[in-house]
This record gives structure tokens, sequence and C-alpha cells, in this order.
């Protein structure tokens, strides 16, 4: 995953978006600067399978030591995939996060959610700013 | 940096898990600068404080600190402290003082004050005056030993002298709210700074680590320690707290004695507990507790428990419900998770 090549929520998830089977697929994850404000991640709740999702809407959470985090969906669609794998390696969260720390692959229903998304250099800007 | 009873203070230096593993393993060192340090003076002193704290002090030893709380009328808690009986110069008057919650210092000045009654009492809050950190853990007593011509070794726990630590005068006590041994230091504002650079640089040599607040609501929570606003305040007596080690009711009279000795004699309404969940979702303060299909108590505290590896929490359920092994659900998010009642503490040194 070329970093620049990804959309990003201004709530710091990250999304791909890929052509499968004649569909539009987001697949998502965390931002790194995300994961590293996160620190002492204990677990993950996925969405499930087939869940109705709209943009900007919570529709899974992280869970650290200190707090819940709610991950926001990116996109309106139908969640088609997740990451099995994620609840007992959660470190692969902050290993790969844009690789193998993807959380779930959205089928979208709506492609004019996905204005609502930045570039890269337009993230990077905001986590400028969040930093200060 | 959050704030905290006024104070800007950290959450978390690194990691959270880090810094309570460091604590567990090593040595944790804490700014507890917060909390609000007070002296009661005057030839009355004694009596007064006797007057107001579940435990007595008339018959503190020298250099002896004692947990008590302060109660209201009602028997409801308005404050845990620590009273301390200091030793001046030898065999003079001892210097009685408190330490209290941060948050709660303005409210129990104004009960101090309102309490006087004409007699020969000055409370002075001292609390910007010094400064107080924690050193605690493993080695947080062989790390501080060299520092200070007294011998730390030898310090009994729940006592504290005024000494020279580092070249400066401290007054140093065996206490703390970890679970695990060590120290609180209490010196001038103006020369902590010094003393918590050298400490900072001693305590990450032995594999230590400076200490925010969020490791320090672990390690006090592992440690069945409870939390005033959480599980303590002024709608929760010192019984149903779990706490009647720190009630003296003989041959005494203070503020809240006539409520405890009633709540003694009771069926408790309410029992702290602890608890212990399967699987990795987190209860936390405001879950309710039920036992089969009836709500019968909330989380007051929870976390992810970094030693034992799985969520832990305090809360109160009603008496019939509280015996330990006994399974509950808690309710986190909409969703009933299983959960055991256990005894506290959870975490225990050298066991």
């Amino acid at each position: 995953m070329k970093l620049e090549d990804l959309q990003y929520a201004k709530t710091h998830e990250w999304v791909s978006v890929a052509e499968e089977d004649g569909a539009k697929v987001a697949t998502l994850g965390l931002s790194a600067f995300a994961i590293e404000a996160l620190t002492d991640l204990v677990y993950i709740e996925l969405p499930t399978m087939g869940k109705q999702v709209e943009a900007e809407q919570p529709f899974c959470e992280v869970e650290s030591v200190k707090a819940v985090s709610d991950i926001y969906s990116p996109v309106n669609g139908e969640v088609i995939a997740v990451n099995d794998a994620l609840p007992d390696a959660l470190e692969t969260l902050g290993d790969d996060p844009y690789g193998a720390g993807w959380i779930a692959k959205i089928k979208i229903s709506d492609e004019a959610s996905l204005s609502k998304l930045m570039d890269h250099a337009a993230y990077e800007k905001q986590c400028g700013e969040e930093s200060h | 940096m959050v704030g905290f009873a006024g104070w800007s203070m950290p959450v978390q230096y690194s990691s959270i898990v880090e810094e309570h593993q460091a604590t567990r393993k090593a040595v944790g060192l804490f700014d507890i600068s917060h909390m609000g340090r007070l002296l009661i003076d005057g030839s009355d002193a004694a009596t007064f404080l006797d007057s107001l704290l579940t435990r007595s002090v008339a018959d503190m030893s020298p250099h002896q600190i004692r947990y008590s709380l302060v109660c209201n009328e009602q028997g409801g808690i308005l404050d845990d402290i620590l009273a301390y009986r200091v030793v001046l110069e030898e065999g003079g008057q001892p210097g009685l003082g408190l330490v209290v919650n941060a948050g709660n210092r303005e409210k129990i000045v104004a009960w101090l004050e309102s309490r006087i009654n004409g007699r020969d009492v000055e409370i002075r809050d001292v609390t910007t005056v010094y400064s107080m950190i924690a050193l605690q853990g493993p080695k947080a007593i062989e790390l501080l030993d060299p520092l200070t011509p007294f011998e730390l070794t030898s310090m009994r726990y729940y006592t504290g002298q005024i000494m020279q630590l580092l070249d400066v005068e401290c007054f140093v006590s065996r206490t703390g709210y970890t679970g695990e041994d060590g120290c609180e230091i209490i010196c001038d504002a103006d020369k902590i700074v010094g003393i918590w650079e050298q400490l900072y640089e001693l305590a990450k040599k032995a594999g230590g680590s400076a200490v925010g607040l969020a490791a320090r609501d672990t390690l006090r929570l592992e440690a069945g320690m409870p939390l005033y606003g959480h599980e303590l305040s002024e709608s929760i007596n010192p019984v149903e707290a779990g706490l009647d080690f720190a009630i003296n009711l003989q041959n005494r009279e203070f503020v809240g004695k006539e409520a405890l000795v009633e709540y003694r004699k009771q069926s408790h309404q309410q029992v702290r507990i602890g608890l212990q969940l399967e699987g990795r979702r987190v209860a936390r303060e405001g879950c309710k507790l039920l036992h089969g299909n009836d709500e019968i108590g909330v989380v007051t505290s929870g976390t992810f428990s970094p030693s034992f590896e799985r969520p832990i929490a305090m809360g109160y359920v009603k008496d019939t419900s509280s015996a330990p092994g006994t399974p509950l659900t808690v309710d986190i998010r909409g969703k009933e998770h299983p959960a055991m009642v256990v005894p506290l503490p959870f975490y225990e040194r050298g066991k």
C-alpha cells in the first residue's frame, strides 16, 4: 500500500478503494498516527459481516487500557469482510497498519460518500496540527 | 497532559502497561504534588482531629501515619486521607498533618475550619509550599537508602520522618498507593525539581520509569485501593466500602460515629466487591451489574490489568450478590459479559 495512494478520514481511518467483482470495495484500517496515539491496545471489536454502515458513523471499536475508541466507517455500504486474525494479534495494527493491519472491507453503496475523504497531503497536514 | 482537580498532569509518559510493569518489577516515580497537604497547629490539634476522623489521632505514636476517613454526620465519606504525627524535635509537641485528595482539598479545609468551635486550632494549607513525589516498587527502598543518612531499610511501614535526602530536608514516609513497597517524599516546592531529576535518572538505571495518572490508576486498582469519586463518596459509608480497618469506635466520639454504629448493625445495602471478567472487554465506571436478570449494582472503576492480563473492576452490589465466586454479568456498551466476584485485593506483593 502506498500511503500517497490512500484516502483518509478526519477520524484517522485510511481507505483503499478497488474494484472487486464489478463493485467498488473500500478496505480500511487505522493510520499509524492513530495507532501510535492509542497506546496499550487490548481489544478490537470487529464489525459484523453484512452490517450496513454509514459514512462518519461509528461501526466498530478498539479498546485500550484506558478507554474505548470508536472506529468510524469512511463510506456508506455493507461490511463484506473483516480481519479475523486481528483480535488475537493486536500488535499487527502497530506493526503493519496499512497492510496486515487492515480492519474491514466495505462494499460501497454510494460513491458520493468517498468525496468526504482527504488525500495523503491533507491528512498529513491535519496530523501536524493535531500534534500541537 | 490533562487537567486534574485544577492541576496539569501527565496521563502517561510512555505506555501505561510499561509504566505499570516498571513499578511492579523495578521502580516507578510519581509526581503527587496535586495532593492537598494541611498542617493542623495549636494545643487542641490532636483532640480536634480525633473528633473528625474515623481513626484515633490522639493515640498515634511519634512518626506514625494512619489511613483514615473524614465523615459527615450521616456517616457519608467526605474524603479518605492520611493523618501524620510528625516528630519536629525530640520530646516536643508533634506536628500533625493531613494529606488529602486534590479534588477534596477545598471542601476538607472548609469542613475543618467550620468545626474548630473556639478550640486552639489553626489549619494551614501548605499544598503549594511543599511538593510531593512517590517512589514505589521492589527496588524503591534500595534506591533511596544510599541517598539519605537515615537507615531507610529499617523504617516501619506507615511511619515517616524528617531527614536529609540528596542533601535536601525532606519528610519521607513508607507509604504509597500502588501495593508496592516504597516511599512518599515531601519537601519545599523549590527543591523538588532537583530531587525529581536525580531520582528519575536513578529510576531509569534501575529499569524503572516515571509514571503518570493512567498507570497510577491500574496499580491502585490491582491493589484493591479505593479512589474517591469512584469507590468513595458522600453517599457511601465506610462500612459498605469495606474499610472497617479504618474505623475505631471504642471509647471515642467523632462526627458520623452514631451513623456508623447503626450501619454496622444492619445488613448492608451495598457492598464493595472485586470483579474479574473473561475475555478482553473492559468493564468501566457506570457499567450495570446483573445477577441473573436482576440489576444489583454498578461498576465504580475498571481497567485491563497489566499484571493479570484480564479486565478487572471494583463496584458495589447488594450484599446477597457479593460472595466471592458469585457469577454476575456486566453490561458493557449494551452487551452482557460474564464476570465473577473475587476477593480484594487482586494483587498482593510477594504473592
